[in-house]
């Protein structure tokens, strides 16, 4: 049988190019190149299997020009016609997962091609694109690359030989909300006594019927008032006083910050930040404005458009920050700001 | 966050250059930014020009504020 022949995504961070100033890379196609995790894939794949290239995209540039970046490497991958094409792993990497995702999901949906992925089950991009490409669940750093790479060989080869698929936690994918018909070897009401019976002696058990999760917040009413209203601006963006006074931390922030805007009319250089590693901070550093718009709150509050900008802001790093901390850190937020008679908030994020 | 801040009951405007992500995610108002790194500001524009782009975004965030929503709605324009 002849090799399989993949075609292999990674960002520019993976590629060697550069971390986040070189986000911005536009997409590159190397052919006949095996390029950093792929030298890993490469060697699981023996003799069964061959990288034929690997395109190469920052994140930055493909999430900001999804459909050209998505258009021309659609156009490499139709030439090169592989029969499985792989993105990432993308771990915890936000924009990477989301790319990986759209590109994955477009060669199977549009070229019909075989696709994967894989990341952390946390990642932005797993909830958009796990019922439209495989995605194979990673840990949530590139520590965990060779177990990904091992679990994705495997699924890889399986699934480009046509072999059947198993179910989602057998395989190692990210469940695609798809029901296959089988005989249990237990039948129902036994199964169901001893998940009770663990349940009642706090034993791990694995319910058949997950609910699903619909976790959506209604919309507050609009602001009927602008005039007299108080607005509270908050931040994922990292932004924080220079020097970071409260060592939030540039990714995976086990924190978040409470900061004066008293007197402040402008955030320059001399006396704001950021502390987020998951972007280039070259912008934000110059004028902290460019994130959280304090200048133009500001000025809307003189004019009058506003009522009043509230006198403190809050800031924590949506870098690789577990979902569990971001949701605790907005509660605790919403109470003070509530307390304080804020009447609606401007969240920005990078 | 956004959504925590909304359960808290205030209304939230989202704003942020991956939508995509924001729709996930779960906000309702959400007003698309310029990119990723300077979401409220283009270095490439002299400073009174950037200082409009930004004026005219954190106007629509407003605007986003004052309109009532029945789910999520990206305000493009």
């Amino acid at each position: 049988m002849a090799k399989i022949k993949v075609v292999h995504y990674i960002n520019q961070f993976f590629a060697g190019i550069g971390g986040e100033e070189k986000a911005d890379t536009p997409a590159e196609l190397h052919k006949g190149e095996v390029i950093g995790p792929g030298t890993a894939f490469a060697a699981g794949f023996g003799d069964e299997a061959e990288i034929v290239a690997t395109i190469v995209c920052g994140d930055s540039y493909f999430n900001e020009n999804i459909d050209a970046a998505k258009a021309e490497i659609l156009g490499w991958v139709k030439d090169l016609a592989p029969d499985l094409f792989i993105a990432g792993p993308a771990f915890n990497a936000g924009r990477y997962g989301v790319a990986c995702g759209t590109i994955a999901a477009a060669v199977q949906e549009e070229l019909g091609i075989k696709s994967m992925t894989g990341m952390y089950v946390e990642n932005p991009g797993a909830d958009m694109y796990k019922d439209k490409t495989y995605i194979i669940q990673t840990k949530d750093s590139a520590a965990g690359m060779r177990d990904a790479v091992k679990k994705m060989t495997a699924f890889a080869l399986k699934y480009a030989k046509g072999e059947k698929i198993g179910a989602s936690c057998e395989d190692n994918y990210m469940n695609q909300g798809v029901r296959v018909n089988f005989f249990e070897k237990e039948r129902g009401s036994k199964r169901a006594v001893d998940m009770l019976i663990a349940k009642l002696n706090d034993k791990p058990f694995t319910t058949e019927y997950p609910m699903p999760d619909f976790d959506r917040v209604e919309p507050n009413p609009a602001v009927k008032d602008m005039a007299h209203a108080t607005i509270a601006l908050v931040t994922s963006g990292g932004i924080v006083p220079k020097g970071n006074p409260d060592h939030i931390e540039s990714s995976s922030a086990s924190k978040f910050g409470e900061y004066s805007l008293a007197g402040v009319t402008d955030l320059d250089a001399d006396t704001f930040e950021t502390a987020h590693g998951g972007y280039d901070p070259v912008y934000a550093n110059e004028d902290a404005d460019r994130v959280l718009p304090v200048d133009i709150m500001r000025d809307l509050e003189k004019e009058g458009v506003i009522g009043k900008l509230h006198e403190k802001y809050y800031a924590t790093v949506g870098n690789g920050t577990a979902v569990a901390s971001a949701k605790k850190y907005g509660a605790e937020i919403g109470k003070r700001l509530v307390a304080d008679g804020v009447d609606a908030v401007i969240l920005t994020s990078t | 966050m956004v959504k925590e801040l909304e359960r808290a009951g205030l209304p939230v405007v989202h704003v942020c250059t991956v939508t995509p992500i924001s729709l996930t995610v779960g906000a309702n108002r959400i007003v698309p930014a310029i990119a990723i790194p300077h979401p409220l500001g283009n270095p490439a524009l002299d400073k009174d020009e950037e200082k409009k782009l930004r004026r005219k975004l954190v106007e629509k965030a407003l605007r986003a504020l004052q309109t009532e929503v029945d789910g999520q709605k990206v305000f493009e324009d």
